[in-house]
């Protein structure tokens, strides 16, 4: 688990939140800023993740956090505040894909299946990306590409999972689908994405980068 | 226990989160050491996983804070003091009215830690005798300044002292006056502590 998602299951972080929500609900709204600061980037990326577009993300995100600050009242201290911020995010930002395919003449379909073996298509030795990689802006870059291109479902049982760290079983209830979904949604949201990136960290990218195939400088 | 390729793919996700029972694992085990491509799918799930599980995958546009806390401000009632400032506000009266009632309070005003020249009427005989009403004032019982003389009490004045009441300017003054000038005394000793005017301090030379 990444530092970030670690140090927000902090007990010592729950308590100032709890008495944070406290001191907003009796008036100092102010506060709100302090008590959301720590999620604010976690909500932009469910929120991006699911719309695909940095405008309806940012509006998305904003729509979330100003619905979290007017229901406020009926945030249960028993939940965690993240994982209610992504759930608000998450309706947010469905919601918002909805509208849009209700424009639509043709809905968008998700054209890869749940049901049956996905078999991967690229068999690229990609071995170990060290984690320096991310400092590079087109490498990031290439993987919100990656991601962009899996199918809804599987994009937003990716996020919540592999990049909000919620468990299965939140990623179910988030979503309103069975755990074995969620399993199997996982599954195929990961080996698309390395049938996607494969290509170029086991060699397309090599030229780029000096840490490819053969050319590891640890 | 032998596996295929195709199993092993199905396993992926579980054997990378641990969700996988022990004899299945050490299948998927043996047949990575034998396979090339799957070894090099079960790696690349493996960057998948780690990679966006990176917080600096997470990249906010430049000026999203500001934007939404204009947003929120926006939506946040307005001028309605929050209870931070009622708080502040009630924290600054309490201090204001606190101030008065340390200042007149028995424990200030016949408070022993005070040096003796401190000591409000501290030159008024403690044996005299003086009338208190509903004030902190004690007066000499002819003073024409008490209020409330259905109220009135007597006691002698160490007594009124102790209880916190300060000598009436105007009788005890002149009171003290009067002894001053039976014993040459100034007016400013005799009112050690206590507020003294100029006129009466004329009047006592």
């Amino acid at each position: 688990m990444p530092a970030e998602a670690a140090s927000l299951d902090n007990p010592a972080r729950k308590s100032n939140e709890e008495r944070l929500i406290r001191r907003i609900r009796n008036g100092e709204q102010e506060l709100f800023y302090e008590l959301i600061r720590p999620y604010e980037r976690r909500v932009y990326a469910t929120a991006f993740a699911i719309t695909r577009n940095e405008t309806d993300a940012e509006d998305v995100a904003q729509e979330a956090l100003l619905k979290a600050f007017k229901h406020l009242d009926q945030f249960r201290s028993e939940a965690r505040f993240s994982t209610w911020l992504i759930q608000i995010t998450v309706n947010e930002a469905r919601m918002r894909k909805r509208k849009e395919r209700s424009s639509m003449v043709e809905p968008i379909e998700d054209h890869q299946d749940d049901e049956g073996n996905y078999t991967p298509r690229d068999f690229a030795d990609w071995r170990e990306i060290p984690s320096e990689t991310l400092e590079r802006k087109e490498i990031r870059q290439k993987l919100t590409e990656a991601l962009s291109e899996l199918g809804e479902k599987y994009r937003e049982v990716f996020v919540l999972r592999d990049m909000q760290q919620l468990s299965i079983e939140q990623t179910a209830k988030m979503l309103n689908i069975s755990t074995a979904a969620v399993k199997t949604r996982l599954l195929r949201a990961r080996l698309m994405l390395r049938d996607l990136l494969a290509p170029g960290f086991g060699g397309g990218w090599s030229s780029q980068l000096s840490f490819a195939k053969g050319n590891k400088p640890w | 226990m032998v596996v295929s390729c195709e199993e092993v793919w199905r396993e992926i996700s579980n054997y990378l989160e641990g969700d996988i029972e022990p004899g299945l694992r050490a299948a998927v085990d043996e047949h990575l050491r034998e396979c090339k491509h799957c070894t090099a799918v079960m790696d690349g799930t493996r960057n998948v996983v780690e990679l966006y599980a990176d917080e600096r995958m997470i990249e906010v546009p430049v000026g999203f804070d500001q934007r939404l806390r204009q947003r929120l401000e926006a939506s946040m009632p307005r001028s309605r003091p929050t209870s931070y400032g009622w708080m502040v506000a009630a924290a600054a009266a309490l201090l204001v009215v606190g101030s008065f009632e340390v200042a007149n309070s028995s424990s200030f005003a016949g408070n022993d830690l005070r040096s003796e020249h401190a000591q409000p009427g501290n030159r008024v005989p403690a044996n005299l005798q003086v009338v208190v009403t509903d004030g902190r004032v004690f007066h000499v019982p002819e003073c024409t300044a008490i209020h409330h003389k259905e109220l009135e009490r007597t006691m002698v004045a160490g007594e009124a002292v102790r209880e916190g009441y300060v000598p009436c300017t105007r009788c005890l003054k002149k009171y003290l006056t009067n002894v001053a000038a039976s014993r040459r005394l100034t007016p400013d000793v005799l009112f050690a502590g206590t507020k003294v005017d100029g006129q009466a301090r004329a009047a006592a030379q």
